[in-house]
């Protein structure tokens, strides 16, 4: 047995154990904190399988983001109910259901292991056309070139959520800021850490985006990072969340799918056809779309974490 | 047993646990944390096929992996959604249960397998 | 040579990888949460540091160097601030951990 295949079951074990631990554990913080790290781990289940972009954005996205989405609730419903009031299953429901799940997952591990070494694949047809496209990463062109339509649409999707989480604020709320005001002398710590590392990872962030065009990168992942950067700074309250009504907050969020929708729309008048990229031209077009992306998703993903807004307007 | 096998495994047991913690579990959280458990075992499902399509000298097919990109985004954003669900209800009723009585019951009877 | 620089490599990683395991098991066995925070720092600054150390004459180019030691700094600077903090919350609530 080699190295790689010691590491590769072992990584395979820990993976599931930690996962175990996430849905098992006796609270509901533990299981939060679990789920981060299993985040974690899975990048690194990511790189074996020699998908890097895919690795950094479940690091960024899968366990960061949504680690201190869940975290935070974790710690506000903490003085919830406890766990024992709660009517737990009795033993046969919980036995049937237990069953179901193995099959499905038995069901799952056949296809895993019948799966052809060499299967259907996309890969030559997705080189053939990279040259024109002027990208060197075939992730980047995936995304933004050849299935340039469902990547606007996500977009859409997240500013469908941001309307969907402030929608849920009480009506006398509406329009105001998430979380609590700044304070006079911000909360030393994290002020320190915020005004240490958001300079750095602001810079880190528009590499990581700017690199993606032909290397392992791209716009979510440098998106999440500075997303990233303004929440160190919201949480050590060197600067308090927006007003959900303001008119630059609300403009940088549909900026994203708006330039997108409006490059497609433009392919179809200049290039021929919905989304098309005129031959040439493709990779500046390219790299403009992802700037106005990069710009949204920062916005869109700390809104997403601060929640409905919880002061009201000022009148 | 290849590497891409293993993870293939991996996600499939990842998708039976997170199933029955969605299933299973009382607390609305929780069920948001088995949620994305499951979502990412289905996601590594998408890296086997991803990677067993290496071909035209790439070591991973393109598509799948855009794919699982686009869905842990969707992921995340269907979660932040759930959370501020969950806390809305914790702050209108002070309790975060979905039982529609509260779940005031006492502790239901029979044997609690954890 | 390169045998003197695979040797240096072994011995750092070894030394990273032994404060690592000192750092699990003090998370594991000590009593209280101020010094489980004790043990974890340990394992931060010392054990990654080595490790990059052991890494840096294999690595491929400068910039390369120059990004393991970027990657170091950056663990140490969230360490020292989440042991502040986790310090903090728990003196000030004694030890609920």
């Amino acid at each position: 047995m080699s190295v790689l295949q010691a590491l590769d079951i072992g990584l395979a074990l820990l993976v599931f154990a930690v996962a175990a631990w996430t849905i098992f554990a006796p609270g509901a913080f533990s299981a939060t904190v679990g789920y981060v790290v299993y985040g974690l781990l899975l990048s690194l289940v990511w790189i074996r399988l020699f998908a890097v972009d895919v690795a950094l954005t479940e690091a960024a996205i899968g366990s960061g983001v949504t680690g201190v989405l869940l975290i935070g609730a974790a710690a506000r419903l903490r003085e919830a109910k406890t766990a024992g009031d709660e009517k737990s299953l009795s033993g046969l429901p919980r036995l049937l259901i237990a069953g179901l799940c193995t099959l499905v997952a038995l069901a799952l591990a056949a296809v895993a292991l019948l799966f052809p070494d060499q299967g259907p694949s996309l890969a030559p047809q997705s080189m053939r056309r990279l040259p024109e496209t002027g990208l060197g990463n075939p992730v980047t062109a995936v995304l933004i070139a050849y299935r340039a339509f469902d990547t606007m649409l996500e977009k859409v999707v997240l500013v469908l959520a941001v309307v969907g989480v402030w929608s849920l604020a009480a009506d006398r709320y509406w329009g105001g800021a998430p979380g609590e005001a700044r304070l006079a002398r911000p909360e030393p710590t994290l002020a320190f850490l915020a005004q240490v590392l958001a300079p750095l990872g602001v810079l880190v962030g528009i590499h990581i985006f700017w690199v993606g065009a032909d290397e392992p990168g791209g716009a979510f992942q440098g998106g999440a990072i500075l997303a990233a950067m303004w929440m160190i700074a919201m949480m050590a309250r060197l600067t308090e969340a927006p007003r959900t009504s303001a008119f630059w907050l609300r403009l940088a969020l549909v900026a994203g799918p708006l330039v997108f929708l409006i490059a497609g729309v433009a392919g179809a008048i200049f290039a021929g056809s919905f989304f098309a990229y005129p031959p040439g031209f493709a990779k500046p077009v390219i790299l403009f779309i992802e700037t106005f992306m990069v710009l949204s998703i920062a916005v869109a993903l700390p809104m997403l974490v601060a929640g409905p807004p919880r002061r009201e307007p000022p009148r | 047993m290849t590497s891409a096998t293993l993870a293939g495994l991996v996600g499939a047991a990842l998708v039976g646990l997170g199933l029955y913690g969605l299933i299973a579990t009382p607390e609305p959280l929780r069920k948001i944390l088995a949620f994305n458990v499951m979502g990412s075992g289905v996601f590594l499902v998408f890296g086997i096929v991803a990677r067993k399509g290496a071909a035209a000298g790439l070591p991973s097919d393109p598509v799948p992996q855009a794919m699982v990109i686009t869905g842990i985004v969707v992921a995340f954003a269907a979660s932040a959604l759930a959370v501020a669900l969950v806390l809305r209800l914790f702050g209108e009723t002070s309790r975060a249960t979905l039982s529609p009585d509260g779940g005031t019951k006492p502790p239901g009877g029979g044997a609690d397998a954890e | 040579m390169s045998l003197v620089i695979d040797l240096f490599g072994v011995a750092a990683i070894g030394a990273g990888v032994f404060f690592f395991v000192a750092g699990a098991a003090g998370l594991l066995r000590f009593p209280d949460a101020l010094s489980r925070l004790h043990a974890l720092t340990k394992a931060d600054n010392l054990g990654l540091g080595l490790i990059v150390l052991g890494l840096l004459p294999r690595s491929t180019s400068p910039l390369a160097a120059l990004k393991l030691i970027a990657i170091w700094a950056l663990v140490l600077l969230a360490g020292a601030t989440t042991a502040q903090l986790v310090g903090r919350a728990v003196r000030r609530k004694g030890s609920a951990a």
